[in-house]
């Protein structure tokens, strides 16, 4: 018997952390929630373009949540788990409504239902959307739903608190954290019986991103080191279009494609009918007649979708591809690095759909995109790898799961009927990573996206890992706990406090000469070169010897501020070093894919492997050591068999629009090195990190 | 690149920009202010300065001081975290571009770009201030909307454009408190409300279900600091980054009081 009632702590109040805390609250658990903002102000407000789900009206159009599901899959090229991609999917009409409940001001129809547009990677309209800003409205609900919880107690919120470590029992199973006041920099440890962290993305490794500044995927990293795995850490989301900026890159949205914006670049045919660069690069875009715009998109993917038009909405890393080869052909703007995005075209109530990002072009640019066509270019987004969870299904659970989940004792489905596709609703084990008692939520774990996430899925992913798992949670504390955090010694805590502020002190007392910032910049420039849209071996080899000798360089980093009051350099300084540990874990698994999946494209192996990658790149790290493991895990195929990924591709073309000759001989050069590297029978190797 | 070669020149494309700082150690501290040099780039925003700063907090002088601090988190105007007083103008710092404050555009270093703290709330240290009061209010007027709870009980109520319209306007607050550091009735010390929840008042009482609890707001608003307070003085709604329709949140919620106090008073609830 517990001496206290069960607790959670959730870390994160973005919406796959804020979901969570209502889910758990409204269960009766009382919730401890953790955010290095004020929730309200967390990264999912950024999120523009919209939330899938097949509703009621798309079915009628016919397509169906199975639709979703498959869709889902093909855009993560197939190494996504599928009972959690068909819960998710299946799922997905009862979150919009649930939204809709909440009051999020959806888009509506004339008549006062649901508005849909189209979405990336996506034949049918099924993103539902407020504006241009649906992440805003969404969080906006959450966040409202949480105050409401938090007003009649069941909620505590710890707003400027960062999450530091995990802290682990005797058995390995968590039963709490360590936190520091951003402002008054006190360090403290919480308990709790399960805790969930829901910390979001990583793309502040690359430096510039579309992402908020704190998505630095330290808090993951953390976990990382205290023992969680990571699963496809080398699996990144480099959106096609952003506008590059001084301090960040600034999104803009697919829907301004699923509204019928078009990407296109200057260019001139030839004789034979090719395009080439244009001689004269000053042209205004508005002078440009149309037989000299080259639509690189719906030429090469002619054949996807209901309308010619539609390959501007293939898969992100296929379009984003698409954009940079053209882009390094010469193609680019000006003969430099952008591509146009074009909705001058539309009509004035469809621009009026897409106003919250169309300001911010604005604001940025100081061009009006309503009548001049905006300048893009690919920049990093969303990740998709991130902590390793596991989850309950009816069928054989992959390697690694079992080790984790334990035999289901009776299999409750009806036996009528054949095993459920989904995951087991309430099961304790969903999304819980491999240290027991610790869930990862959101963007922050790997599941759903493979190697390629939808756009609009996120969100999706985000609530429903709060609101379906967060069952798992509750039940996790209610049903499998039995040593209660409440009822431990506090030398446990007490111990991790001590670490942490040892860890402290000594990167402020640091007497060395490296800048953090001037070394974080190097740090992206690494990462953003070599581990992005085109990887090498090579490439990623040097990158990880760059990015060890940074590391090496960080035992020399000095704080510009060694105070001891709302010391935000010192956060800065504590996250970079996670973030190198992130950036070697997706390099070494990028060294390791030796094929190209998804947005893991890579040049020397430039196929798709299924025989021997279709599978989840594990990581493991040994702190003692400071070395990373990569193990891989098959990825069971129960529902839908992987097949070609082509978005309607042009006949004769490849993606890069004709270097077929090119990728041909490489994939001979690929046959031969692939007999020296076997993956199959090798299934744990070690990569130092040293 | 060396923030401490200030120059004065007044060369028509500057390469340094100055920024005046008003400090702050604590919250218990006096306020000091210190000049800094950052490379002038366009189209770079006041965070991208301050980025600088912090990397190399060396005043105009030359002395090596602690980096400022401010908050911020999406760096694109849409999580409210930035606010700060940009000569004299409560703005967001991350949509506050260098050259439309270097005059004429290409201008000269010769005036300061001056940043203070919001002086409607604590200060934290420099910059950063502490804004709970925003979202403590929030919960005063009870903002959210009531639901059964989470599981699926069919969709949301029905509603027309023009109110989804409206809707839509209203939940675009970011709760920067802009409005509030404009408002000659909102003090540092008072229990005015302010524009920022009116707004989020009449959202909540536009909802079908939201509007359940449209009597509880109502009285929270006619509470002291509650709508009575307003002057009408339209500060607030000159200085919104997300230009919400506030004077006429402000006349809809005035309108809605009056009603309900004039119903409370026969009924004698
Ligand atoms: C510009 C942009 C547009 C997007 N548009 C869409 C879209 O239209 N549709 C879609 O589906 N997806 C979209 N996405 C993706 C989507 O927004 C994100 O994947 C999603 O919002 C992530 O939510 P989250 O809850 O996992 O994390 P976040 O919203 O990132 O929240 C993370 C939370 O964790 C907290 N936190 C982090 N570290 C710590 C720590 N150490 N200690 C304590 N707290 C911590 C933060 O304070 C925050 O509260 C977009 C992304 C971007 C960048
Ligand atoms: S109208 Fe004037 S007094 Fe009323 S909230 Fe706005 S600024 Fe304040
Ligand atoms: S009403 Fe406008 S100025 Fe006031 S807090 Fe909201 S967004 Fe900011
Ligand atoms: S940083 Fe989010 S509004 Fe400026």
């Amino acid at each position: 018997m517990a001496s206290e009632q069960p607790r959670v702590i959730v870390v994160g109040g973005g919406l796959a952390g804020l979901a969570a805390a209502v889910r758990i609250a409204e269960a009766g658990t009382p919730v401890d929630l953790f955010s290095m903002v004020p929730v309200k102000r967390s990264h999912s407000v950024c999120a523009q373009g919209g939330i899938n789900a097949a509703t009621e009206p798309v079915k009628q159009e016919g397509f169906s949540e199975w639709n979703h599901f498959d869709e889902t899959l093909l855009g993560g090229d197939f190494i996504n788990h599928q009972p959690p991609v068909y819960e998710m999917a299946y799922w997905a009409p009862k979150v919009i409504d649930l939204m809709d409940r909440m009051g999020v001001p959806f888009n509506r129809t004339a008549e006062g239902f649901l508005d849909r547009r189209y979405f990336g990677g996506s034949v049918f309209r099924r993103t539902h959307f407020a504006g241009a800003s649906t992440g805003q409205q969404l969080l906006y609900a959450l966040d409202e739903q949480t105050r409401r919880y938090e007003a009649a107690g069941k909620v505590n919120k710890y707003e400027f608190w960062e999450f530091l470590w995990p802290v682990l029992d005797e058995d390995g199973e968590c039963k709490g954290i360590v936190a520091q006041d951003m402002r008054t920099m006190e360090v403290k440890a919480f308990r709790a019986d399960a805790v969930v962290i829901a910390t979001g993305g990583n793309g502040v490794v690359f430096g510039k991103t579309t992402m908020s500044v704190i998505c630095t995927g330290a808090a993951a990293a953390r976990c990382y080191q205290a023992g969680a795995w990571l699963g496809n850490p080398e699996m990144i989301q480099v959106h096609p279009t952003a506008i590059p900026g001084e301090d960040k890159c600034r999104l803009m949205s697919e829907s301004a494609r699923g509204e019928g914006g078009r990407v296109w670049v200057p260019a001139v045919k030839d004789e034979s009918g090719e395009w080439k660069p244009h001689p004269d690069a000053g042209r205004h875009p508005n002078d440009i007649p149309e037989h000299e715009r080259y639509y690189i998109l719906e030429e090469a993917y002619p054949n996807y979708g209901p309308t010619p038009r539609h390959g501007n909405l293939v898969s992100r890393d296929v379009a984003t591809r698409g954009i940079f080869f053209a882009v390094q052909k010469g193609f680019g703007v000006g003969g430099g690095r952008m591509a146009y995005l074009d909705i001058t075209h539309l009509p004035a109530d469809t621009k009026e759909k897409l106003a919250a990002i169309l300001e911010i072009y604005e604001k940025f640019t100081g061009d009006d995109p309503r009548h001049v066509p905006m300048k893009i270019f690919p920049a990093v987004h969303y990740s998709m790898g991130g902590l390793y969870t596991v989850y309950e299904s009816d069928y054989d659970q992959p390697k690694f799961l079992t080790d984790i989940v334990p035999p289901r004792e009776t299999k409750e489905s009806d036996p009528s009927k054949g095993p459920h596709p989904g995951m087991v609703n309430g099961s304790p084990w969903n999304m819980m990573t491999n240290i027991k008692g610790l869930y990862a939520f959101g963007e922050v774990n790997y599941q759903y996206h493979g190697a390629t996430r939808l756009g609009a899925n996120a969100l999706l992913s985000c609530i429903f890992d709060g609101l379906y798992c967060g069952l798992s949670v509750v039940n996790y504390v209610k049903n499998v706990v039995t040593n209660h955090a409440a009822d431990m010694a506090a030398d446990v805590f007490n111990a991790a406090v001590a670490d942490e502020q040892a860890k402290i002190d000594h990167l402020v007392q640091n007497q060395g000469e490296v800048n953090p910032y001037e070394l974080h910049r190097h740090l992206g420039e690494v990462m953003t070169d070599a581990c992005t849209v085109v990887r090498t071996e090579q490439g990623m080899i040097d990158a990880l010897e760059q990015v060890r000798d940074i590391k090496e360089q960080y035992s020399r980093v000095r704080l510009t501020d060694t105070g001891l009051w709302t010391n935000q350099n010192l956060s800065f300084a504590r996250a970079l070093w996670d973030m190198i540990l992130y950036a070697e874990a997706m390099l070494l698994a990028g060294i390791e894919r030796k094929e190209s999946r998804g947005c893991h494209y890579h040049l020397d192996y430039p196929d798709r492997d299924d025989a021997s990658f279709l599978a989840t790149a594990v990581t493991e790290y040994d702190p003692e050591a400071d070395e990373h493991t990569v193990m891989w895990e098959d990825v069971p195929t129960p529902l839908v068999q992987p097949r070609i990924r082509s978005y309607g591709k042009k006949e004769t073309d490849d993606e890069q629009g004709g270097k077929k000759k090119a990728a041909k001989k490489k994939a001979a050069k690929k046959v031969a090195r692939k007999k020296s590297s076997k993956k199959k029978s090798t299934r744990r190797k070690k990569s130092s990190a040293r | 690149m060396n923030a401490s070669q200030s120059t004065t020149s007044s060369t028509k494309t500057p390469s340094t920009v100055r920024i005046k700082v008003k400090r702050q150690d604590r919250p218990d501290t006096d306020p000091y202010w210190q000049p800094f040099d950052v490379p002038f780039v366009a189209n770079a925003n006041i965070i991208s300065c301050l980025q600088q700063i912090a990397s190399k907090p060396v005043t105009a002088d030359g002395r090596r001081v602690a980096p400022v601090a401010w908050d911020c988190n999406c760096l694109e105007e849409v999580c409210g975290a930035c606010t700060m007083v940009i000569n004299g103008v409560a703005r967001q710092s991350c949509s506050t571009l260098l050259h439309e404050l270097v005059s004429d555009g290409t201008g000269t270093t010769d005036e300061p770009i001056v940043l203070e703290p919001m002086s409607k709330f604590p200060v934290l240290r420099d910059l950063f201030v502490d804004r709970s009061r925003m979202f403590n209010n929030l919960k005063a007027i009870k903002g959210w909307v009531p639901i059964d709870g989470t599981t699926s009980l069919g969709s949301g109520p029905k509603e027309d454009q023009a109110s989804q319209d409206m809707r839509y306007a209203l939940s675009r607050c970011m709760t920067c408190g802009c409005c509030l550091e404009a408002c000659p009735q909102f003090t540092f010390d008072n229990d005015f409300v302010g524009a920022q929840v009116i707004g989020q008042a009449l959202y909540f009482n536009m909802h079908e279900t939201g509007a359940e609890l449209k009597d509880d707001r109502l009285e929270a608003m006619e509470a002291p600091g509650g709508i009575a307070d307003c002057g009408n003085a339209q500060n607030c709604v000159k200085v919104c980054p997300k230009e919400l329709p506030l004077t006429e949140a402000i006349a809809s919620v005035g309108r809605q009081t009056t009603v309900h106090a004039i119903k409370s008073f026969f009924t004698g609830k």
